[in-house]
């Protein structure tokens, strides 16, 4: 069996940077990745990324994680991609499942970097065939150049709902509305004015009471709501949509978390259960790491960072704390402090402070 | 369903993308004869035939199609090549692949 200094599972901007940080250090990494292509979700993000361009600012997302996978090709790490974990043994041991084969990988520290699902949304026959994630829109137009549908519902107004509404026209498909069931647009004013620009309805205070149709999408009812989030009688209308696409947030992906054995908190911010962790993006478990969406959702450049002080940390555990590993753990921190003091890291910042607060707490 | 039927489906001119056509994959579905690209996934190429009925619920019979489209959710698990429970949004095409839909929770064959 094969045993490496840190393996780290998932392959999007938190893991890969964790894997560039760990390896540059000096220690023996090997990444693991369930898809073929490395990059995560940045592979169908075509926009451009803002920030400062120590972040990759004016890049766009499918970019970013060319120029990652590239470094990280670059350097003595091993890349199993196309990799399933399937288990965890002794808290020593991951179990992988490739179409090929099951083998096992000891390591001395594990960085969990599995990124986050998207959410399902209640209303009536949200089952139906063409009821679809807005990554899951993002994948099929963006990376394969497949069109959902002809005429989408967006649900949210959140960056993400905003983002993929107009790349959505961009690749020649209708967009309807997007409904918004808070009376505010939740995403930046420059991606909602874009899809204004282009005649797209933003509908606040507004949501989807129903899908139609049989056997797959073919309508949607939406309706307004009151301060109360519930629908307003009298106020439901049918729209002509093939598609409702649901950009309605996203839960981290925290099961070989709880698998390890860490300690587990609910932080509403962060998105639901997610292992409690320190500065250092340590758990309870001093050889367990996480970093990115499975920590608390937020964004691709703090998925970065967070990435960067795992990797960092979790080399100098293995191999030894030095000015070097040091220098990266504290800029990085020094740059997640001042982007979530921006406008929209209110609710990262929040978040991370209660799971501050939870730490004098018994397990 | 030719290639020509399913170009509506594909997404033409695109400001930022260029999407390549690294030549067709003949695949049958529900045994009708299908072609998708190379370097698509089944989900990705069952959709561009205009296929969204994947599956029908164990318990309900309701229909399913995929959600996530990256291997999380297993809303959109197929029999393909007689294998029940595949995800195919995760599964490339490959020549000559039988992709049927899965009812409940599919019979080893």
């Amino acid at each position: 069996m094969k045993t490496v200094d840190i393996a780290i599972v998932g392959g999007g901007p938190a893991g890969l940077s964790a894997a560039i940080a760990a390896s540059r250090l000096g220690a023996k990494v090997a990444l693991v990745d369930d898809n073929d292509r490395l990059g995560g979700q940045l592979v169908k993000q075509t926009h451009k990324f803002f920030g400062s361009k120590a972040h990759y600012c004016g890049t766009r997302g499918m970019d970013i994680a060319a120029i990652l996978e590239q470094e990280l090709r670059g350097l003595p790490a091993e890349i199993l991609s196309g990799t399933s974990v399937v288990g965890l043994y002794g808290g020593r041991v991951l179990a992988l499942a490739s179409r090929e084969r099951f083998t096992r990988l000891a390591f001395k520290c594990l960085i969990v970097a599995t990124g986050a699902a998207e959410n399902n949304l209640l209303f009536e026959n949200n089952d139906l065939p063409g009821v679809y994630g807005a990554g899951a829109v993002q994948t099929l137009m963006n990376v394969y150049g497949v069109k959902p549908g002809t005429r989408v519902l967006m649900v949210g107004s959140g960056n993400i709902g905003l983002i993929v509404s107009y790349q959505l026209i961009q690749a020649g498909i209708e967009v309807a509305a997007v409904v918004e069931a808070l009376p505010r647009i939740g995403g930046y004013h420059v991606h909602a004015a874009k899809l204004a620009r282009l005649g797209v309805p933003i509908l606040t205070s507004h949501t989807v009471l129903r899908a139609l149709g049989k056997e797959e999408v073919e309508g949607a009812v939406i309706c307004r709501v009151g301060r109360n989030l519930k629908p307003l009688s009298g106020s439901a209308r049918r729209l002509k949509v093939d598609t409702i696409c649901l950009a309605v947030g996203l839960t981290p992906l925290s099961e070989l978390l709880w698998q390890t054995g860490c300690r587990m908190v609910y932080v509403s911010e962060l998105g639901g259960h997610v292992a409690w962790h320190n500065e250092n993006m340590q758990t309870s478990l001093c050889n367990i790491y996480l970093a990115g969406d499975v920590s608390g959702i937020e964004e691709a450049s703090t998925a970065m960072l967070e990435g960067r002080v795992a990797g960092a940390h979790a080399a100098a555990q293995v191999i030894g704390l030095n000015p070097e590993a040091e220098g990266v753990i504290a800029g990085s921190q020094a740059e997640l402090c001042a982007i979530r003091k921006g406008p929209f890291g209110d609710k990262a910042a929040c978040g991370k402070s209660r799971l501050a607060e939870c730490a004098a707490l018994p397990a | 369903m030719t290639n020509d039927e399913s170009r509506g489906r594909r997404v033409g001119q695109h400001p930022i993308l260029t999407f390549a056509d690294r030549g067709p994959v003949s695949f049958t579905f529900e045994g009708r004869p299908m072609t998708g690209r190379q370097g698509e996934t089944i989900a990705a190429a069952l959709a561009a035939n205009g296929v969204r009925l994947f599956r029908h619920a164990e318990k309900t019979g309701r229909p399913r199609g995929f959600f996530c489209a990256v291997g999380k959710c297993a809303s959109c698990l197929m029999v393909v090549d007689g294998r029940p429970n595949t995800m195919v949004c995760m599964e490339p095409l490959r020549e000559g692949t039988r992709v049927e839909r899965q009812r409940g929770r599919g019979r080893l064959q």
